[in-house]
C-alpha cells in the first residue's frame, strides 16, 4: 500500500517522464531486477542530454553567484577582523540547513523552479568558499607582507598583488568541495521542477536502476571534469608551485 | 514552471506541526498533527543514529589507524573527496530497486555517506599531531593502542569531530528522502505531498531544518566536551 502511495507521489512531481515512458516498454524493462540493461542504454541515452545541460544550468549560476558573494564576504572580514565570527556563523547555518528543506522553505517566496535551486545551492557554497578564502589569506606569513610593504606596496597592492596570489591553493581547494558536493545536491532539484539529472534518478525512474546508473555516472563524471578543470586553473594561477616542484 | 505555492504559508504549516488538518488534496480527511510529528521525527532522528552509529564503527577505527602509521594517505583523502560527487539521491533510488526498503536495509547505506569524511578527518586529525609528541609517549613506554587513544586522538578531537559533524549532517539531510526507501522520516510530509498538502510540505521543510541544526548544534556541544582543556588554552 505504502509503496503505492509513494509512486503516486513519485510520478506527480517527475509527471513528464512518467507519461512518457509508460508508452515504450523494452524486454528488459519488464524484469524487475534486472540492475543494468545495456539495450535501453544504447536506445535512450539521448534523452539524458536535456538533463545534463539543465543540470549545469543550475550548477554554473550557483557556483558563480556562490564564490562571488563568498569572496565578497572573505575580503571583508580579511578588513575588519570583527566581522568573521558572525559570518561564519551566518554561513554555517545556511550550510546545515539540508537543501531539500531548504527548497522548500522558500517556495512561498520563489516558487518551483530553477531560481529557487540555483540560490538553495549557491547559498550552500558559502561556508565552504568562504572560509577556505579566509584560512588562505590568514595563513601568507607576515614576513612577506612585511617585505612586500617595504617594497612600498599599497594595502590594496599587498591583498591582490600578494596576499591573493598566496592563498589561491586553499581558495581552490574550497571551490573543488564546492563545485563537487554541489553537482551532487542538485540532482534533488528534480523535487522543486527545476529540472536536472534528478529527473532521470525520480519519479517513474525510481523503480528502473538503469535510469539511475546512468544519471548518476555522468553527475560523477562532471564532477570529475570540473575538478580537473579546478586544478589546471591552480597550476596555472600559481606558476612559482610548479618552479619549486621542478 | 508555475510559481508559488496557494496554500502554503508559515502559518500554515506551524499549525500543521501541531494540530490535525484537512489539506487542499485529501478532501476532508484531517492529516498532520503533534503525534504524527513526533513520529516521524523520531523515526528520522532513529535512522539518522543507527547510521552515524554505523559510520563511525567502520571509518573511525581505520581513520585513527591509517593515520597513526602514516600509511594510505592517497585512499584515506582521495577516498573522501571522490565520495563528495555521489548523489544522494541515486543512492536512496538504488537501494529501493535494488536492495530493498526498510530500515536494515537505509541504514548501512546511509552510512556509506557518513564514512568519507570521518575517515578523512580521522585521518587528517592524527596526521597533524606533532610527532615529537609521539615519540615522547612512546618513550616513555606507551603501547601504540594506547598513543592512538590517549595521546594522538584527544589532540586530534577538534579534526575528528569535524568530521563527524559532516558526517551527521550528511546523513540527516539524505534521511529525509529516505521515505523513497520505505523508512518514515519527516521527509514523508515533503515527498508525500497529496497526502498532507502544501502545509505539509512547509512543515517538512521547517521541521528537518530546524533538526539539522540542532544536531549540529548538539555536536559542536560535545565537541567543546570532548577537547582537553589544555587544547582550549592555545585556540583562546
Amino acid at each position: 500500500m505504502a509503496s503505492v502511495a509513494l509512486l503516486a507521489a513519485a510520478g506527480e512531481v517527475g509527471g513528464d517522464f512518467f507519461r512518457e515512458r509508460s508508452s515504450d516498454t523494452l524486454p528488459c524493462q519488464a524484469k524487475p531486477n534486472e540492475v543494468f540493461c545495456f539495450d535501453w542504454a544504447k536506445e535512450n541515452i539521448d534523452r539524458f542530454g536535456t538533463p545534463t545541460v539543465q543540470h549545469l544550468e543550475i550548477v554554473v549560476p550557483a557556483i558563480l553567484i556562490g564564490f562571488v558573494v563568498a569572496f565578497a564576504l572573505a575580503l571583508l572580514a580579511h578588513r575588519k577582523r570583527w566581522l568573521q565570527p558572525p559570518l561564519l556563523a551566518a554561513t554555517g547555518v545556511l550550510y546545515t540547513i539540508p537543501s531539500i528543506a531548504f527548497f522548500f522553505l522558500l517556495l512561498p517566496v520563489t516558487g518551483f523552479g530553477r531560481d529557487t535551486a540555483i540560490i538553495v545551492l549557491a547559498a550552500y557554497t558559502l561556508q565552504i568558499i568562504y572560509r577556505n578564502t579566509i584560512l588562505g589569506l590568514a595563513n601568507v606569513p607576515d614576513s612577506v607582507k612585511d617585505a612586500a610593504r617595504g617594497m612600498g606596496l599599497t594595502q590594496r597592492q599587498i591583498l591582490w598583488k600578494v596576499e591573493l596570489p598566496l592563498a589561491v591553493p586553499e581558495i581552490i581547494a574550497g571551490l573543488r568541495v564546492a563545485v563537487v558536493s554541489t553537482i551532487a545536491i542538485a540532482t534533488l532539484a528534480v523535487l522543486i521542477s527545476a529540472g536536472g539529472l534528478g529527473t532521470q534518478m525520480y519519479g517513474a525512474n525510481l523503480t528502473f536502476p538503469t535510469s539511475i546508473i546512468i544519471a548518476a555516472a555522468i553527475v560523477i563524471l562532471m564532477a570529475l571534469a570540473f575538478d580537473v578543470i579546478l586544478l589546471a586553473i591552480q597550476r596555472f594561477a600559481t606558476p612559482w608551485r610548479r618552479a619549486a616542484q621542478a | 514552471m508555475s510559481a508559488g505555492l496557494p496554500f502554503a504559508s508559515f502559518g500554515g504549516a506551524i499549525e500543521f506541526i501541531f494540530t490535525p488538518q484537512e489539506s487542499n488534496v485529501t478532501g476532508g480527511k484531517k492529516v498532520g498533527g503533534f503525534d504524527k510529528t513526533v513520529e516521524l521525527l523520531i523515526g528520522q532522528i532513529e535512522v539518522t543514529l543507527l547510521a552515524l552509529a554505523i559510520a563511525l564503527v567502520v571509518a573511525l577505527p581505520i581513520g585513527l589507524y591509517l593515520g597513526h602509521r602514516g600509511k594510505g594517505e592517497l585512499f584515506a583523502i582521495g577516498f573522501g573527496n571522490a565520495a563528495r560527487a555521489i548523489p544522494e539521491l541515486a543512492v536512496i533510488a538504488l537501494v529501493a530497486t535494488l536492495i530493498g526498503v526498510g530500515m536494515g536495509n537505509v541504514a548501512p547505506v546511509l552510512a556509506i555517506l557518513g564514512i568519507p569524511p570521518i575517515l578523512t578527518n580521522a585521518y587528517v586529525g592524527v596526521r597533524q599531531v606533532d610527532r615529537s609528541t609521539v615519540d615522547a609517549a612512546r618513550g616513555m613506554g606507551m603501547s601504540e593502542p594506547a598513543i592512538i587513544r590517549k595521546v594522538e586522538l584527544p589532540i586530534a578531537i577538534p579534526t575528528v569531530m569535524g568530521g563527524i559533524r559532516s558526517a551527521a549532517i550528511a546523513i540527516v539531510a539524505t534521511a529525509t528522502i529516505a521515505p523513497l526507501a520505505g523508512v518514515e522520516t519527516l521527509g514523508d510530509f515533503i515527498i508525500n505531498r497529496n497526502v498532507y498538502g502544501e502545509n505539509g510540505l512547509l512543515a517538512g521543510a521547517i521541521l528537518v531544518a530546524l533538526l539539522a541544526l540542532a544536531l549540529e548544534g548538539l555536536l559542536a556541544l560535545l565537541q567543546r566536551r570532548l577537547t582537553s582543556d589544555g587544547l582550549k588554552v592555545k585556540t583562546a
